[in-house]
């Protein structure tokens, strides 16, 4: 238990470095005018552009045939991609937080690997696995099973870029909380699935539920990875992110950022869910106040 | 933090065995067993060859440009990143919640639709490109491209690992200094600076190690000239295309070392940023 504190009694002029007037207003002022150009203008484009041609146009865009099969496409993958995750996340969390074993800080940098390396490479990776050169090549072949440049392909490289998504923000999480609420629950004789469902699932939800927008966000959107191991074959395995390149280099611009608002609006959503779960879950302000500094 | 009791030897929550099972199923199938792979057929090539593969000029030009702009892009955000999480941690201003908000944007934008709207803004007819064409700076189809969209994917790393320690820094370390006669210039220096340096640097190793591996973004704005502007993924991915999967593969185990390298470095800078905030608590 913390004790909490009282705050000292100041005199209301502390000196703190840059907040003269001067120095304050050059900053925000420099701040502000440079995430104009880096982030409001690239964010603002894609919106602009989309409905430059006129809303009729834009509708059209949308409900044109290979745009539909992309997003359906897309909206597949997430769906057996995000439960899946959800699952490894709740377990490899579980795992780590609630045991202790030789070797947690090694497995801990597994999960974190797919972050640091390029989707390029999880691609390739995936083509010496499945590919006809690869190390199961022939025996799925001979076995008529076909991975690579199909949906199983789409799945497995978006299951390997989203790894960590959700056990990173439900280690941390789990840490602070510690097993008390479940050893209670269990000696109160609840069994291992109840105490599962009515004291662990209750104490995470927020960061649960982060974590998957965040998987959502990223399977939607992933494409160097994708683009390697879908083949990219026009109304079969191309995703939305890959639709909205081929629109591109078709010179159908307004039809690529028509498609790229869905993406947009998603990342949109993204974020608002961010700034709300930062809010109002106590959970998350406590493992920002105790494992500073988190972040990325 | 609760101490555990000394006599508690047995594991006490169920679910082990099926928790592990599943994190090692998931990581060996989906994770390892690629990745492995990726090793086994570089390791198949054989050294010469190996060799020869990535000292070609080719490989070598875009190993060169995708380091260089990575560094440039890292540099910038170092400074942006810094600027935006000292704004962030010290200032109230109108609008800066949306600003923190905003700062996620990269993370949360699919690759390729930055791309598309980077290389919109910079073409030669764009909102940013017809200004700079008339001072005779062109963005798309160069090396500077490569950076502007290495630069936009990475931006968050800096400031989420700089904002909370910037935070925590007690008022009353610059008070002391700023008694002791100290102007705003040396507190920054001697106390601010070396508190956040760790943090910076550990978000900075983040991006560069980003940068590199970054696809999505760069192809659309870099016009992927081989030679100029063709960034190691890419040329991954031409090889693949070619059908040339030895050299693929060389390149791409390649940047995994480059990367494998980098989430060391980067664990190590955290590990060093966290006992320093653990020291001044």
């Amino acid at each position: 238990m913390d004790f909490k504190r009282i705050k000292p009694y100041r005199t209301p002029a502390i000196h703190r470095v840059g907040d003269r007037p001067a120095t304050r207003a050059l900053l925000i002022g420099g701040v502000l005018l440079t995430t104009f150009f880096v982030l409001i203008a690239p964010l603002s484009v894609i919106f602009i552009e989309a409905f430059s041609a006129g809303m009729a146009v834009y509708a059209q865009n949308l409900k044109d045939g290979a745009t539909q099969h992309a997003l359906w496409l897309t909206v597949l993958t997430a769906i057996v991609v995000v439960p899946i995750n959800i699952a490894f996340g709740i377990a490899a969390a579980w795992a780590v937080t609630k045991f202790n074993f030789r070797g947690k800080n090694l497995l801990i940098t597994l999960i974190e690997i797919p972050f640091s390396v390029s989707p390029i490479i999880a691609g390739v990776a995936l083509l010496f696995v499945y590919g006809a050169q690869g190390l199961f090549g022939p025996a799925l072949d001979a076995a008529d099973v076909k991975i690579m440049f199909a949906l199983p392909a789409i799945f497995l490289a978006s299951l390997f870029v989203t790894a960590p998504f959700v056990a990173r923000e439900l280690i941390p999480l789990m840490q602070v909380q510690g097993s008390d609420d479940e050893e209670a629950a269990l000696s109160l004789g609840a069994s291992g699935f109840r105490m599962f469902i009515s004291v662990t699932l209750p104490n995470v939800k927020w960061a649960l539920v982060y974590g998957a927008i965040l998987c959502n966000a990223r399977v939607m959107g992933e494409f160097g990875a994708v683009s390697v191991v879908s083949g990219n074959i026009r109304g079969v395995t191309n995703t939305l992110p890959l639709h909205i390149e081929l629109l591109y280099h078709d010179y159908n611009a307004v039809g690529a950022f028509a498609a790229a608002t869905l993406l947009a609006s998603l990342a949109v959503v993204t974020i608002i869910v961010r700034a709300v779960v930062e809010r109002f879950d106590e959970g998350r302000a406590e493992v920002k106040k105790r494992m500073r500094p988190g972040g990325h | 933090m609760p101490i555990s009791p000394p006599f508690r030897t047995r594991r006490v929550l169920p679910g082990f065995p099926l928790a592990m099972g599943v994190t090692l199923a998931y990581l060996g199938l989906i994770v390892l067993l690629p990745l492995l792979a990726l090793v086994l057929k570089s390791l198949d090539i054989g050294w010469d060859q190996f060799v020869n593969i990535i000292t070609s000029p080719r490989t070598l030009s875009a190993f060169r440009v995708t380091f260089l702009c990575a560094l440039g892009a890292t540099l910038f955000n170092a400074v942006y990143g810094l600027g935006l999480a000292w704004v962030l941690a010290r200032y109230d201003f109108p609008g800066k919640r949306i600003l923190d908000a905003l700062v996620d944007v990269p993370f949360a934008l699919p690759t390729a639709v930055a791309g598309l709207a980077l290389a919109t803004l910079f073409a030669k007819n764009g909102w940013f490109g017809a200004p700079l064409a008339e001072l005779g700076i062109t963005v798309i189809f160069t090396p500077i491209g490569i950076t502007v969209a290495m630069a936009f994917t990475t931006l968050p790393f800096v400031v989420r690992q700089v904002q909370p320690v910037l935070e925590d820094i007690s008022p009353d370390v610059e008070e002391a200094a700023f008694t002791l006669g100290a102007p705003d210039s040396r507190i920054f220096r001697s106390v601010i600076f070396p508190a956040i340096f760790p943090a910076l640097l550990a978000g900075c190793s983040l991006a560069f190690s980003r940068a590199l591996g970054e696809f999505g973004a760069i192809i659309f704005i870099a016009g992927n000239r081989p030679n100029y502007s063709e960034i190691a993924a890419l040329l991954t991915f031409i090889r693949l295309e070619e059908y040339d999967y030895a050299s693929a593969a060389a390149i791409a185990t390649l940047l995994l070392v480059c990367a494998l390298t980098l989430l060391m470095l980067t664990n190590l800078l955290q590990a060093w940023h966290l006992r320093y905030v653990g020291r001044a608590d």
